[in-house]
């Protein structure tokens, strides 16, 4: 939580957090459940956080497949932190980029169907645009850096979608021990290529 | 009147120190760029002799890969560096003196798609993914598979399988929810990617040449569990980082979420 501070004082206005893959619910129940409970604590410290910071906070997954309880709680924030814009905050909960994508895609045939029904169908076909603007993480813009904590090469089903032109980040250090200086590291590293990188986010309209 | 002057002066004043401020940092800033530049060129160094340690066989450790477990290999170039064919056909004539059997290349402008003849006619033995899949001969060992692939199978693609499922979905008439879960789940998703053209195995291992360590747009699709390492430009490829790459990918273990 002490990130978000570090992202405000550095100007970082959005950002995004893992907090739960749906994979992790193929762990013991027991826990399953005692990652839950921490969460909840957890969303009751981050509600003080936010509230002082002024930070935005978006919960985005596959929000029913989490407890009645977290779910509620999630939606208290939401709505609590709703006209707040100095920073974004957006937590993955029971989020995987492929569990994005089709959610998507089938949002996108739900609206398709309704359109056909109501005979408001403008477009022959689902168009590229409104699957992106039924992803989850429509919310925000795509990252120009993503952080892997704990020596990892790969992004375990965690924006990929939103990760084209990001610069990824891998880092030795676990997250509970993660500082000030590593995140100034990342951002220096992603300095170097800062135009390479928006160069192709630019490029990507072209395509 | 002697009161707007002082704080005409004072404000300049104050500008003047801002700048200062401002010109200080930015120095700052260069001078924390340059080290961590003068400190990667070290690297880099370092790196360099590591390689030509590994090439001529001196680290003991790089000569047996356990290369099985390197089942599908992706490679992503930088569009600009895509026209230098010689050197991917020699990046891929490593990868087969290693036991590499099955590669995909990518580049975001389609580059390489339009060079596969040439590839293929120049490595031999090498045919297309797709051909050896439709013709059942994946298991064949003896021959080494090139998938092309761009910008195009990612997004796109997505959006086109979205149609595909949306046939399946209006033409069933379905809505309610049990049967609606049946055709929205990730095999039918795969499935409808293979139908328009951009459908292909997850890479276990996605090197990336280019200036940065970003994968470029590579299909998002494919790319849940990929390890995905930088090996920088093209034109400084070598023989024994690609060895590195491959042996520390050998050494990953991975939990999948559990």
């Amino acid at each position: 939580m002490v990130m978000l501070l570090y992202c405000q004082e550095l100007g970082v206005k959005y950002i995004t957090a893992y907090a739960f893959s749906i994979d992790n619910f193929k762990r013991k129940p027991e826990e399953v459940e005692s990652l839950m409970a921490s969460m909840l604590e957890k969303f009751h410290l981050l509600d003080i956080l936010v509230k002082r910071l002024a930070v935005r906070v978006h919960f985005v997954g596959n929000l029913e497949l989490l407890s009645n309880e977290l779910r509620a709680s999630a939606m208290e924030l939401t709505e609590a932190t709703a006209a707040y814009s100095k920073s974004v905050l957006t937590i993955c909960i029971a989020y995987t980029s492929r569990d994005e994508i089709l959610h998507a895609v089938r949002e996108s045939c739900e609206q398709k169907r309704i359109d056909l029904e109501f005979d408001n169908d403008d477009d022959n076909e689902i168009k590229l645009m409104k699957v992106e603007k039924n992803m989850y993480m429509a919310v925000a813009p795509d990252p120009d850096i993503i952080i892997r904590t704990g020596g990892e090469n790969r992004l375990s089903n965690f924006l990929l979608w939103q990760s084209c032109w990001s610069h990824l980040h891998s880092m030795w250090v676990l997250w509970p021990e993660i500082g000030v200086w590593n995140l100034v590291f990342a951002i220096l590293n992603f300095q170097r290529n800062k135009t390479y990188h928006l160069e192709m986010r630019k490029k990507e309209k072209e395509l | 009147m002697d009161f707007s002057n002082e704080s005409r002066v004072l404000h300049r004043c104050s500008a003047q120190v801002l700048d200062i401020g401002n010109l200080l940092l930015l120095s700052l800033w260069h001078l924390v760029h340059s080290i961590i530049r003068i400190c990667n060129f070290t690297l880099d160094i370092a790196n360099v002799l590591e390689s030509y340690l590994i090439s001529s066989g001196l680290l003991g450790r790089y000569k047996s890969l356990h290369i099985a477990k390197l089942r599908y290999l992706a490679i992503v170039i930088e569009s600009e560096e895509a026209y230098q064919t010689s050197k991917i056909i020699e990046l891929l004539q490593w990868l087969e003196a290693v036991g590499v059997k099955h590669v995909c290349l990518y580049d975001k402008e389609g580059i390489l798609k339009k060079s596969k003849d040439f590839i293929l006619e120049n490595l031999d033995g090498a045919i297309l993914f797709q051909d050896a899949h439709e013709n059942n001969v994946l298991l064949d060992q003896q021959h080494m598979t090139l998938e092309f692939v761009s910008f195009s199978d990612g997004k796109e693609a997505v959006a086109k399988a979205a149609n595909v499922l949306f046939m399946k979905y209006s033409k069933s008439g379905v809505t309610d929810q049990n049967q609606k879960e049946k055709i929205f789940t990730e095999s039918q998703m795969s499935e409808a990617l293979k139908t328009v053209g951009s459908g292909g195995p997850e890479p276990d291992l996605l090197l990336v040449y280019g200036p940065a360590r970003c994968h470029l747009g590579f299909p998002a699709w494919r790319i849940k569990y990929t390890e995905i390492v930088h090996m920088g430009p093209l034109k400084s490829m070598n023989y024994g980082s690609l060895i590195k790459a491959i042996y520390k990918f050998t050494m990953v273990r991975q939990n999948y979420g559990k």
